[in-house]
């Protein structure tokens, strides 16, 4: 790499070709327009939103409406709405921990001793992209309604959501950790820390973990954003989590779903805008992990 | 007397008022409430009091806004004390069904249900049959002879609008092409109580009647392939962020509609169809089987069937079914009568093998609804 | 080209997957079949809350109500019209919005990597990506509710402001799904593209301009074949995520079971719970064939995309 930019140094650079420098007139005009068009595109529902979660009662003299916090401070008179948003935080918590748990040691195991399973481990966990989550609750819904019947109370919470969320975000868990664990040497760091007498939990936990915390943090990120924004499953099990009760709260008061809706919006936003700003490498990890929707 | 004899004349005092306590009363053996048909020898009394101990009783597809329930569940809760779980508002009849199978021994399964005409008929075995204690006054004609299920409340299949569209008077109007995108229908009607007579009542201003709804079917082909129905259930909050400005459904949705959007600046109007026979069609009240608050449910019904209760639906728009009897006896709100205006022309409801009937008809017709 | 990744920083990364015989000092306890044990945790949770399920889903696929092994819910998908319509509507919209946006969302790529790698407009574009990308469903359909709705914010902006009324039917035709699922698209392809934009060097780029090419002829000769399989890439992925989309069409188009997805819901909950529930293992069985070929294909334009980008 070095060599070559050395080479080019020495050749006389057309105008325009140097990343610092100003790029032709035309390019910038065309980065403009896109960033602009297509952004636009993208912030304009945003800002409808935020218009119509604000609008108050109409008033009659001028015809207009007012803008009101009405909506979002009736967000706490839905019950129902603050148990959904506490549910999926749980589930979000627990999924989190369950998915790390699952994953860290079963992928720095997987480079260190098996590496001929990698290519086994990263098919399974790209496996629930093949299968879409419609298809994975006709598939588990009889498990479902046997735990409901057979587990008690525990059994019918929506805490038990848990395991197919984990399932659900293996595949951009798993590429926001591999992709932080492909950037160190995790055989050297095992192998130095065997060599000093560690075992193999404190290898993982305090030698290779703390190496790859950019990656683990981003798929702990992706997996909150994942489970605060799934339907499709908690629906289909009746299962009230926030998107549901969005759901069914937006046939009876759209103001206040709509302003529900923004809040998550917002705190997902930030959460992400500030690790990917403050935490090192984490930034890479996540656009290495694909994104969907449930 | 020494400190012996005094503790053994206390305690054989105690002795004996126990046993005089124990023996006067007549203890009731202890009521079995998942099988009971009655409210027994107890009363409604009896029945709540047991519902409070169970202390929930879970309702499903009970809108606030549909025919008053929202009241009716305050109303109830401050009586008895026993804390109601409105799950699913706006679940349709059948999702009640699947619900009840799909959460069945759970315990989060509903109590009571609240169905059309056509899905009650379909799932009797699910239900278990109570006759509540005003079970005299209900007609012979508008209950199963053992409980198992009984009409609670009807009202008249309407047209409710945004007056800013114009004037509707009648469904042939619904086909003007200005209002292309903007009639939605409630529910589907294989599945839902609302969907269902929103057909008959095209049917009926198609020419046809309670015995043949394909007009019905045909009307609303017609709709689809130009445009105007949309392919979305109504609800209070659709109507009121403009996603379905032209509403078919009863006039017990479609009423407090009017009340409820003024403050948001539209003017809601709701009209019974001029070219049609009114439709009426009552919903049928039953209780689960498989209830986790059997005592509870049953304390629901008691109040629901209650001159208390009837009026709360009455004032909802509703026309509750022990209507006539509580007229002669007096006992109905007269306000909320005066109010509903109910349509001078006998209304039009269908008969349960009339249902059967046009049920068979939809399940194999109506699959057109698609997007263009 | 067999140049270095940028994201093996050092070169004794390339080792790792040299094999076990250089990572040493492994004790002879944990050779061997041992090693295979410690993957079993997972391997075993992923079997029972994945592989089961796609069992299920087949086995339901292929009985009848009775249990007994038939064909006729398979060939259902194409005897019955509203199932075949179901899934050409879906296949329709997936490919309309995977090539929408991977486009669309390819051209802000483009932009956004132009400037500071470290910019504040970066980061701001990757988590706003990062939330909208997951932003579907019930919140998106909110959204251009409250956008385009009757009562909408651009709605009567034009109705009050330029005395133009709109005519909202759009919203729910083919049409108005594809720039739906669009919105989320964009920001997808963003997430997923965005780091092969960056794997393009500078430097390619000034050795062909030093050679007299201009920036067309690097994107036909250099850049786009570069490009090229890691954008197909990123489409299928798109077309997947379309395709296997529920939430969103859900929420605007409640009624009706319009799309495949909504379709295998429908059966679900269909009245005679017995029969149907089968059928609807059979479409979930198609939608998995289906969507195992795409990924098929994309797992195979990876492998050979890695050949660059490594």
């Amino acid at each position: 790499m070095g060599a070559l930019s050395e080479k080019n140094a020495l050749i006389e650079r057309p105008r325009g070709a140097g990343k610092r420098r100003r790029a032709p007139a035309g390019q910038r005009v065309a980065r403009l327009a896109i960033l602009v068009l297509v952004l636009g595109y993208l912030v304009v529902p945003l800002l409808a939103m935020l218009e119509f979660s604000t609008r108050g009662d109409l008033d009659k003299a001028t015809n207009t409406f007012p803008r009101s916090l009405q909506a979002f401070a009736a967000i706490f008179t839905y019950p129902n709405l603050v148990d959904g948003i506490l549910a999926s935080l749980q589930i979000a918590a627990l999924t989190v921990f369950g998915m790390l748990l699952l994953l860290v040691p079963t992928m720095v195991w997987t480079v260190v001793r098996v590496p001929r399973m990698r290519r086994v481990i990263e098919f399974l966990c790209l496996l629930p992209l093949a299968i879409p989550a419609i298809v994975i609750v006709v598939g588990i819904a009889p498990v479902y309604q046997w735990m409901g019947q057979h587990l008690g109370s525990i059994g019918g919470s929506p805490l038990t959501l848990t395991f197919i969320s984990i399932i659900l975000v293996l595949p951009y868990s798993y590429r926001a950790i591999d992709a932080s664990l492909r950037s160190i040497d995790v055989a050297t760091l095992a192998d130095a820390a065997r060599s000093l007498g560690a075992g193999w939990p404190r290898t993982i936990f305090q030698v290779i973990v703390p190496n790859i915390r950019g990656g683990i943090l981003s798929a702990s990120v992706l997996a909150i954003a994942l489970v605060l924004g799934e339907f499709t499953i908690s629906n289909l099990l009746s299962f009230s989590t926030v998107q549901v009760v969005i759901y069914l709260l937006g046939k009876r008061d759209p103001y206040v779903s709509v302003a529900v809706s923004l809040v998550a919006l917002v705190f997902a936003f930030v959460l992400l805008f500030v690790i990917s700003r403050f935490a090192p490498g984490a930034d890479t990890s996540t656009q290495r992990a694909a994104e969907e929707p449930a | 007397m020494d400190m012996k004899t005094r503790v053994f004349t206390a305690l054989a005092a105690v002795t004996v008022a126990v046993a005089a306590c124990g023996g006067s009363a007549a203890t009731p053996a202890p009521v079995d409430w998942k099988t009971a048909t009655t409210a027994g020898a107890g009363g409604v009394d009896a029945v709540c009091a047991a519902g409070k101990v169970e202390g929930t009783v879970n309702l499903i597809a009970t809108p606030p806004d549909w025919a008053n329930y929202g009241q009716m569940i305050t109303d109830f809760t401050a009586k008895y004390g026993i804390k109601v779980q409105s799950d699913q508002p706006d679940a349709g009849s059948q999702d009640e069904i699947n619900a009840a199978k799909q959460l069945a021994g759970t315990g989060r399964q509903p109590d009571v249900f609240d169905l059309g005409t056509a899905v009650a008929l379909a799932n009797t075995a699910m239900y278990a049959p109570y006759q509540v204690a005003t079970w005299k006054d209900i007609p012979a004609a508008n209950k199963e002879a053992t409980g198992l299920w009984f009409n609670n409340y009807t009202g008249f299949m309407t047209i409710g609008f945004d007056s800013s569209l114009g004037t509707i008077a009648k469904m042939s109007d619904l086909a003007d092409a200005k209002f292309k995108g903007k009639v939605a229908l409630n529910g589907d009607p294989t599945k839902t109580g609302a969907g269902f007579n929103g057909v008959v009542v095209a049917a009926l201003a198609n020419g046809g009647s309670a015995d043949n709804i394909q007009p019905g079917i045909d009307f609303y082909k017609k709709l689809t392939d130009s445009g105007n129905l949309i392919p979305v259930d109504p609800a209070p909050a659709t109507i009121a962020s403009g996603q379905t400005p032209i509403v078919i459904d009863w006039s017990y949705n479609n009423g407090p509609q009017i009340a409820a959007l003024a403050p948001k600046g539209i003017t809601w109007s709701v009209v019974v169809p001029s070219d049609a026979a009114p439709v009426a069609a009552y919903y049928n009240s039953a209780i689960n089987k498989d209830a986790a608050h059997p005592a509870a449910a049953r304390c629901w019904m008691e109040y629901a069937f209650s001159d208390a209760g009837q009026n709360t639906w009455l004032k909802g728009f509703a026309m509750p079914v022990r209507l006539a009897a509580m007229q002669t006896a007096g006992t109905v709100d007269k306000a909320a009568l005066a109010a509903i205006n109910p349509p001078t022309t006998a209304p039009v409801m269908l008969t349960p093998a009339q249902t059967d009937a046009a049920k068979a008809l939809l399940t194999d017709q109506w699959k057109f609804i698609t997007i263009q | 080209m067999t140049e270095p990744s940028a994201s093996m920083s050092t070169p004794s990364a390339s080792s790792t997957v040299a094999g076990p015989a250089q990572s040493g000092a492994g004790t002879s306890r944990f050779k061997g079949a041992g090693n295979y044990l410690a993957l079993l945790p997972f391997l075993f949770y992923v079997g029972l809350f994945l592989v089961l399920p796609t069992l299920i889903v087949t086995l339901g696929a292929l009985s009848t109500n009775d249990g007994q092994l038939t064909m006729s819910n398979i060939a259902a998908l194409f005897t019955t019209d509203v199932f075949l319509a179901s899934l050409i509507k879906s296949l329709e919209l997936a490919v309309i919005t995977a090539v929408l946006g991977a486009v669309v969302g390819g051209l802000l790529c483009w932009a956004v990597v132009r400037g500071d790698p470290n910019g504040l407009l970066r980061q701001l574009v990757v988590a706003a990506s990062g939330v909208l990308a997951q932003f579907g469903g019930v919140m998106l359909a909110f959204a251009f509710l409250a956008t385009f709705g009757f009562n909408g914010l651009i709605t009567l902006f034009l109705k009050n402001n330029l005395g133009i009324g709109m005519d909202m039917s759009w919203l729910y035709s083919l049409t108005g799904l594809a720039i739906v699922y669009t919105y989320f698209q964009i920001p997808l392809m963003l997430i997923i593209f965005l780091p092969s934009l960056d794997g393009l060097r500078q430097e390619w780029f000034d050795a062909s301009a030093s050679l007299g090419g201009s920036a067309w002829s690097f994107w036909r000769h250099v850049g786009g074949p570069i490009l090229a399989p890691s954008f197909l890439g990123a489409l299928l992925l798109l077309f997947t995520n379309a395709f296997s989309a529920y939430a969103t069409a859900q929420a605007l188009i409640s009624q009706g079971c319009v799309l495949i997805t909504q379709q295998i819901a429908c059966q679900m909950q269909s009245e005679v719970i017995l029969g149907q529930e089968n059928v609807g293992k059979a479409l979930a069985l198609w939608m998995i064939v289906i969507v195992s070929v795409v990924m098929l294909i994309y797992a195979w334009i990876q492998r050979r995309a890695s050949r660059w980008v490594k």
